[in-house]
């Protein structure tokens, strides 16, 4: 959120926007999904930010737009000094290396009739003069770091399992050699096993090429063990950022508060009478008025459903956006 | 009968497939007492949605139940016919599902399809009848009934669907319920509120309940027991503390520090290896490839399921071995 003279920051975002027209009828106007609605942070340079939110919340819609997958409706996007929304389409593209997305589903996210080798090949080509030798010692290198083999590279996506081919997507990422990582649930269609093995190679990874991540997901446990910053959203919009003790410590949104006692805990011993939100997710059509979650916050009061809460800092570096933060 | 509610022995069912046979259920062992929640936890095609397909007797071509006795109460529920299988099904049994909207007739208004299940052995012009039954299980289930009676399944959220069906399982009071992922397709605040509504239903009716999962978190907190499943196997059953605290088998001890868990300090410890193909699974105890205690029979042989402590099994060669060197 706020600049810090002592750290580096590679990505600033500023008042991002992101609406998505809804089909409009014959007698009424258009109507707008806020997928993402006036959303303000920065990234420090090799730090995990984790964005964490139920669904409608806007996570992956801000991944995409940050790296302009998506065109923003307004807002800007910094990437160290460069403004990206600026950028035309042949700058955009030397720019892509530098960063690069890893998406949810390994199903879909890898061409079924492509072999891994010009799978994880085909960015190198677009971005470097390379022999196809030199192209081919790099497929290897990279496939080594993600935990594969040479002989991989000879093979059709359907012949790997889904944590193998989400190795090949972050190897397809790396390989480029990039700065900066979306990475978009990468683990949420894997079992609880594999998830473990390739939480942990991101982590390694990140360290060995000195990557930053914005780690989505919707798994707060999952964020706890990666990520060193965590903003919490809620349709569309931050309601609280902070270092991930600050979140998990002393959460200060009654939201991220009630999100936290939702997550059923693998330790039969808490057997903790839990508070949590009531009814269901708002549409983002038609957000709430005032506070966005008043409509489900067990301490709301008459001004959170007329007043928009500002964003405030209840402690250093710690930002809430509610009328009466916890704590 | 090991349990007074449900029996299930040596339980194998294989699906014939163009790439071959898949032994997906390998002589499956588990019983479970009136009134308790067990909880069957495990990977991706472990076996637990088809044990809990063959309970309610609904596999079906290409899937056959080539082995095994499946005991409900009295009845033998692996050799009744498809009229029997009807009677208990919907009374005796009732079952929810991961995809709750998909899960419902797309066609027929909420209200009716509860009264369908309600009057399922009345004639057609007695179904008026029961709609304030219907209307009773909706508010039950907290549902609003007169904003949700007449509305198609496509017009409710995850997690009203998800209530509707609660509603249509429990309105023929059923002894088991069986709940597959019955939460795994919600956000986390609503998975939270029908496990809550879960919880409540059953103190109140106090049926037997299934809980397949393959969160070990909502498995803790839900169930009494806990069976683990692995390629086909049920390799370890106890009480749910006793699961958490003191895992035996090496699946189930691999399995729990794979989990992530808030506040947790410790680095996450994976598995090696993958989940076998069960077209060709591999001999002895399915798990011995990616076990670091494997040793010659557990190649050879599938270890027996042994009581280790009191209402605490496994199914592992090591504790075998054991027994057998205090028996000497």
């Amino acid at each position: 959120m706020q600049t810090e003279v002592t750290t580096q920051y590679l990505i600033h975002v500023k008042h991002l926007k992101k609406y998505f027209p809804t089909k409009r009828g014959l007698f009424s106007s258009a109507k707008y999904v806020k997928a993402v609605d006036d959303v303000s942070f920065d990234i420090p340079k090799n730090s995990t930010f984790g964005v964490v939110g139920e669904s409608g919340s806007g996570k992956t819609t801000l991944g995409r737009t940050i790296l302009r997958l998506i065109e923003p409706t307004s807002g800007t996007i910094r990437y160290i000094e460069t403004d990206i929304n600026s950028l035309n389409s042949k700058e955009l593209r030397i720019f892509r290396r530098k960063m690069q997305i890893v998406s949810q589903d390994p199903y879909n996210s890898l061409h079924p009739r492509k072999l891994v080798k010009n799978i994880i090949g085909e960015g190198l080509k677009i971005h470097f003069q390379l022999s196809s030798e030199e192209i081919y010692e790099k497929v290897k290198d990279i496939l080594e770091q993600v935990g594969l083999r040479e002989e991989h590279m000879f093979r059709y996506p359907h012949e790997f399992s889904g944590g193998q081919r989400q190795r090949i997507a972050v190897a397809r990422a790396l390989v480029l050699k990039p700065e900066f990582l979306v990475l978009d649930e990468p683990t949420s269609a894997l079992d609880v096993s594999v998830q473990a093995v390739i939480l942990k190679m991101l982590k390694d990874l990140k360290r060995d090429f000195s990557l930053t991540y914005l780690f989505i997901t919707h798994d707060l446990a999952v964020i706890d063990y990666m990520a060193d910053y965590v903003t919490v959203m809620y349709l569309g919009q931050i309601m609280e950022f902070g270092t991930k003790d600050d979140i998990f410590l002393a959460p200060a949104h009654p939201y991220t508060f009630l999100l936290l006692n939702s997550i059923p805990n693998p330790d039969p011993r808490i057997k903790k009478k839990k508070v949590i939100p009531m009814g269901e997710i708002p549409s983002p059509i038609d957000p709430p008025t005032g506070c966005r979650f008043h409509t489900r916050c067990p301490y709301a009061r008459d001004i959170c459903s007329n007043v928009e809460p500002e964003m405030k800092e209840v402690h250093k570096g710690h930002f809430v956006k509610c009328h009466f933060p916890l704590g | 009968m090991r349990g007074n509610l449900l029996d299930i022995t040596k339980l194998k069912v294989v699906f014939y497939t163009y790439r071959g046979v898949i032994k997906a259920l390998n002589g499956v062992e588990l019983w479970m007492n009136r009134g308790e929640r067990l909880g069957i936890v495990g990977e991706t095609g472990c076996g637990k949605s088809v044990t809990a397909l063959s309970i309610m007797g609904l596999v079906e071509q290409p899937g056959e139940i080539v082995e095994g006795k499946i005991a409900f109460e009295d009845k033998i529920l692996t050799s009744m016919n498809g009229d029997a299988l009807n009677k208990i099904r919907g009374n005796d049994l009732a079952m929810i599902f991961q995809e709750p909207v998909a899960a419902l007739n797309p066609v027929m208004r909420i209200g009716f399809q509860i009264a369908e299940s309600i009057s399922r052995n009345k004639k057609k012009n007695e179904i008026k009848q029961v709609y304030p039954e219907v209307r009773r299980m909706l508010e039950l289930v907290g549902l609003d009934w007169k904003r949700t009676i007449d509305l198609y399944p496509h017009e409710l959220s995850g997690g009203m669907a998800q209530r509707a069906m609660i509603a249509m399982a429990l309105s023929s009071k059923p002894k088991l319920l069986i709940a597959d992922e019955p939460t795994s397709a919600l956000d986390v605040t609503i998975q939270a509120q029908i496990l809550e509504l879960l919880d409540e239903l059953v103190k109140k009716f106090g049926n037997a309940v299934i809980l397949i999962t393959h969160d070990m978190g909502v498995a803790a907190e839900f169930c009494d027991k806990i069976a683990v499943m692995y390629a086909g196997n049920m390799v370890e059953y106890a009480n749910t503390t006793d699961i958490f605290e003191n895992p035996i088998h090496p699946y189930t001890r691999g399995l729990l520090r794979a989990v992530p868990k808030i506040g947790r300090t410790d680095e996450l410890e994976s598995i090696p290896g993958v989940v076998p193909d069960l077209v060709d699974p591999p001999p002895g105890c399915r798990f011995h490839p990616r076990c670091k205690y494997a040793m010659d029979a557990c190649k050879e042989k599938f270890p027996s399921l042994l009581e280790v402590g009191p209402e605490h099994y496994v199914a592992c060669h090591l504790y075998l071995k054991e027994e057998m060197k205090n028996a000497n």
